[in-house]
């Protein structure tokens, strides 16, 4: 947890020499504080000081990170337990589990070739786990490299005997893969992997307590990079675990517990959706990984746009650049329709518009990244800006006829629309985006 | 080593709200439903009381709602168009409660009126025992005639009226005072229009024990982060002591799930998507999954395998 002014000074050297540029050694911690000057400043701060900065410096979380060739996944380092009181920072890694007994192959392949689009982002999922269900060192190894050759995300390796989680370091070239799991029985051995890999360890314990204990065991041998599995899978005990864990780190700054977790949905579920609804929980409440037992493309697309949701920082609305956007090359006698520069609502519109086959002009004006009811009742989307919107993108110059299509939330717009643009044909046209190909079928420019 | 478990001590509590009269309550029902009375954050168990779990109410339509996705009219089949066989159908499904949905029109396109109104909640009423809650059609004009006719027809048996907002909450708290009636008030996800309609409401004299707060949601991928934390705040602050916040909470994700393409329609949607019947089903049901983890106590569902899954869910998180 961050130190005050007042803890800082204490720290220092309490000499007043200025040569940090400030007049006192107290101005000069009042400013660490206030995160507005660097430690580096001060020639004279001694070494046991400097580690007890650091110290209260480093995240309650830690942020941990996992690779593979090309592409790394990062997190922990949350600030918040709602994130109305911020924003989540890092979101969850999604991983699909596979196991070495089964044709990890392609399922590896299957789950990792999955992309969607949603507002614009191609949204994947992050990496495999991959299981030593067989026991066998080699089995395990070859599962690893099969995977690997399919994929250059990061790997979660899952054995209980660190021997055979050795052999899947050793199979994971180019990657830094997540060691689960030290438990009671294998802390050293699963310890000693990690340092001299330099992998992050996952932990596992019945108890917060032997948790806890696990996980000092295990820093003291050398191993920084944790991640905490407390052994819950139902929907009820991961919830209070999982809570209970955030607020020991975020509220109680309890070390041996600041790090990120993680879940295993499909093992306290029956079925896909069930393990979904424990999915939508975890990626909510406090999972940092989360290991997914089925993949099927709609199961995917539903969490990643969850993951999403729930990762957008509350204080800013995902939002387009507004001007005019041209959709399936328009000509000068193509239509002409306005929306606002939130991103849900362009892309609901572009997709519409883009899928029909049909060429059109879609200008997007500045709503301040509100939806088209929302931006209409905050006064952002009213007829003068859309009105601002035609004349300052210059799509008169364009086009050949003068018919504006508005959204059919906002029909009644349509008087003031027809003062504020004369001599333009203001169109209602439907209210839902998904009805935008009939009507555009139906488009004429005269 | 021992580690403290961080318990919150919160001092504010949620109203316990009843749905619905028995006869012996001057009503018809064969039984009520009760909500709220939470001491803590959803399913928090360990650090405080969560007397009731959240309730599912199945919404069914007073005619034949022919926008409605396929899959659902296709789930329901021959009780659609038929309120009363509907709402006996809901009850087999599941349901704890039942949402009649008045429309704007009737089939044909006729308005339809008060006496329509009166009729089907007749016909509901007497379909089923269950608790039930009659929405307007969300036009202020429509709502207040309605409404009023509604309330007076199924006078004594404590239905939930909705919607009532800021606009009509003077006609629809009336009505709901005169003939033994709940509202449902809804405001335009916003923590500070939820606490000042709630005002508005208990400075008519509606006893607070029949204020129930809808604070206006959306579905998965469609801004339900938006609703999900003015849930979360919501609740916070019924908990910190802040009355006007202190009411159950009823969201409506089958409505927001079912009217996005990802769970209305088969066709003409990217193949990512996947299979369509298992994502609608999912776009329900996460939709509800997380409103309840953020403080629903009343989740209005539309689909049947989605309040097998909804109900199921709440089943595992309510068993201490
Ligand atoms: C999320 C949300 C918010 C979020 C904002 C999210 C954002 N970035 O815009 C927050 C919480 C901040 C918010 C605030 C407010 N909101 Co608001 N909000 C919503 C909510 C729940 C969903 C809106 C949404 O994202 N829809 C999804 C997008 C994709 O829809 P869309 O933009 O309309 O686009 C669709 C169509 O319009 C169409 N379309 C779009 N463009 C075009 C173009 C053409 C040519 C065509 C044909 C079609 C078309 O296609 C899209 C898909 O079908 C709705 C209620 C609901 N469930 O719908 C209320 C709602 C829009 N909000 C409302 C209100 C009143 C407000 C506030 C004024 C309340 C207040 N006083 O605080 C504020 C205003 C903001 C401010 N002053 O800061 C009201 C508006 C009522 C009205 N009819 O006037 C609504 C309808 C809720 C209600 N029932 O009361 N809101
Ligand atoms: S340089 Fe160090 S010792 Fe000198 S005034 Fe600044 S903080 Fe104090």
């Amino acid at each position: 947890m961050a130190l005050t002014g007042l803890q800082i000074y204490k720290l220092l050297p309490q000499t007043n020499c200025k040569e940090c540029g400030f007049p006192t050694c107290l101005a000069f911690a009042m400013k660490l504080a206030a995160k507005q000057a660097e430690l580096a400043a001060c020639p004279y701060v001694s070494e046991e000081a400097k580690a007890q900065l650091a110290a209260a410096a480093a995240p309650p979380i830690r942020l941990v990170t996992v690779e593979g060739p090309g592409h790394r996944v990062e997190v922990g380092n949350e600030t918040v337990l709602f994130r109305h009181e911020k924003t989540f920072y890092h979101p969850c890694g999604l991983f699909v589990r596979v196991k070495d007994s089964d044709n990890v192959r392609a399922a590896a392949e299957a789950a990792m070739g999955y992309a969607v689009e949603y507002v614009g982002m191609s949204l994947f999922l992050d990496g495999v786990a991959v299981e030593a269900a067989s026991g066998s060192a080699t089995t395990f190894a070859g599962a690893v490299r099969a995977v690997r050759e399919v994929t250059d995300r990061p790997l979660i390796l899952m054995a209980e005997n660190p021997e055979v989680l050795k052999a899947g370091v050793e199979a994971d070239k180019g990657g830094r893969p997540l060691l689960y799991a030290a438990t009671e029985e294998n802390w050293q051995a699963v310890a000693a992997l990690g340092k001299q890999t330099g992998a992050p360890v996952a932990v596992r314990a019945s108890t917060l307590d032997g948790l806890a204990e696990l996980t000092e065991k295990i820093k003291g041998a050398g191993v920084e990079d944790m991640v905490l599995d407390p052994g819950v899978r139902g929907p009820l005990e991961s919830l209070t675990a999982f809570t209970q864990l955030r607020r020991l780190a975020l509220k109680k700054n309890f070390r041996p517990l600041g790090y990120p977790l993680i879940a295993f949905p499909g093992e306290g579920a029956a079925d896909g959706i069930e393990e979904a609804q424990l999915a939508v929980q975890h990626i909510a409440k406090y999972g940092g990984f989360i290991v997914l037992d089925r993949f099927t493309p709609a199961l995917a697309y539903a969490l990643l746009a969850w993951r999403t949701n729930i990762y957008t920082n509350p204080q800013e609305p995902i939002k387009v650049q507004p001007g005019v956007y041209e959709i399936n090359s328009p000509k000068a006698d193509s239509p002409v329709m306005v929306t606002t520069n939130f991103s849900i609502t362009y892309f609901s519109v572009a997709n519409e518009v883009d899928g029909s086959g049909l060429p059109g002009w879609l200008l997007v004006a500045d709503a301040e990244g509100m939806s088209v009811l929302t931006a209409w009742a905050a006064g952002k989307f009213d007829a003068e800006r859309i009105a601002k919107t035609v004349k300052t993108t210059g799509i008169e110059e364009k086009i050949s006829h003068r018919k504006l299509i508005i959204p059919g939330h906002v029909a009644v717009l349509l008087g003031e629309l027809e003062e504020e643009l004369p001599g333009w044909e203001i169109l209602v046209g439907p209210r839902e985006a998904v009805d935008l190909p009939g009507f555009l079928k139906l488009w004429s420019p005269s | 080593m021992t580690v403290e478990i961080p318990a919150e001590k919160w001092s504010g509590r949620v109203l316990e709200v009843t749905l619905g009269a028995t006869p012996a309550e001057g009503g018809t029902r064969s039984r009520t439903v009760v909500v709220g009375g939470e001491t803590t954050l959803p399913f928090l168990h360990f650090e405080g009381e969560i007397p009731h779990p959240p309730r599912v109410a199945i919404e069914i339509a007073d005619h034949r709602p022919d926008d409605w996705s396929p899959l659902l009219l296709e789930a329901w089949g021959s009780v659609v168009g038929d309120p009363a066989a509907w709402a006996r159908a809901a009850e087999e499904a599941g349901a704890d409660l039942v949402l009649l949905q008045l429309s704007l029109t009737r089939d044909g396109g006729a308005p339809t009126t008060a006496r329509d109104a009166r009729a089907v909640t007749r016909a509901v009423l007497q379909a089923t025992g269950l608790p039930i809650l009659v929405f307007g059609p969300g036009q202020v004009d429509a709502d207040n005639e309605l409404l009023v006719a509604v309330a007076e027809e199924a006078v004594g048996e404590r239905i939930v009226l909705g919607i009532c907002e800021e606009k009509n909450y003077r006609t629809i708290v009336a009505a709901a005072l005169a003939h033994g009636h709940l509202v449902n008030g809804r405001t335009a996800m916003d923590v500070n229009l939820a606490k000042q309609l709630n005002i508005l409401i208990s400075d008519m004299g509606l006893p607070l024990d029949r204020i129930i707060m809808d604070p206006t949601t959306a579905g998965l991928g469609y801004g339900i982060e938006y609703g999900y934390s003015v849930m979360e705040r919501l609740r916070l602050a019924a908990l910190q002591g802040d009355k006007m916040t202190q009411f159950p909470m009823l969201v409506t994700p089958g409505y927001e799930a079912w009217r996005q393409k990802e769970a209305k329609v088969g066709q003409g949607v990217p193949g990512s998507w996947g299979d369509w019947r298992e994502r609608a089903i999912l776009w329900e049901t996460l939709t509800a999954t997380s409103l309840i983890e953020s403080g629903a106590d009343i989740v209005v569902l539309r689909h049947p395998e989605t309040v097998k899954r909804v109900k199921a869910f709440i089943g595992r998180l309510m068993e201490k």
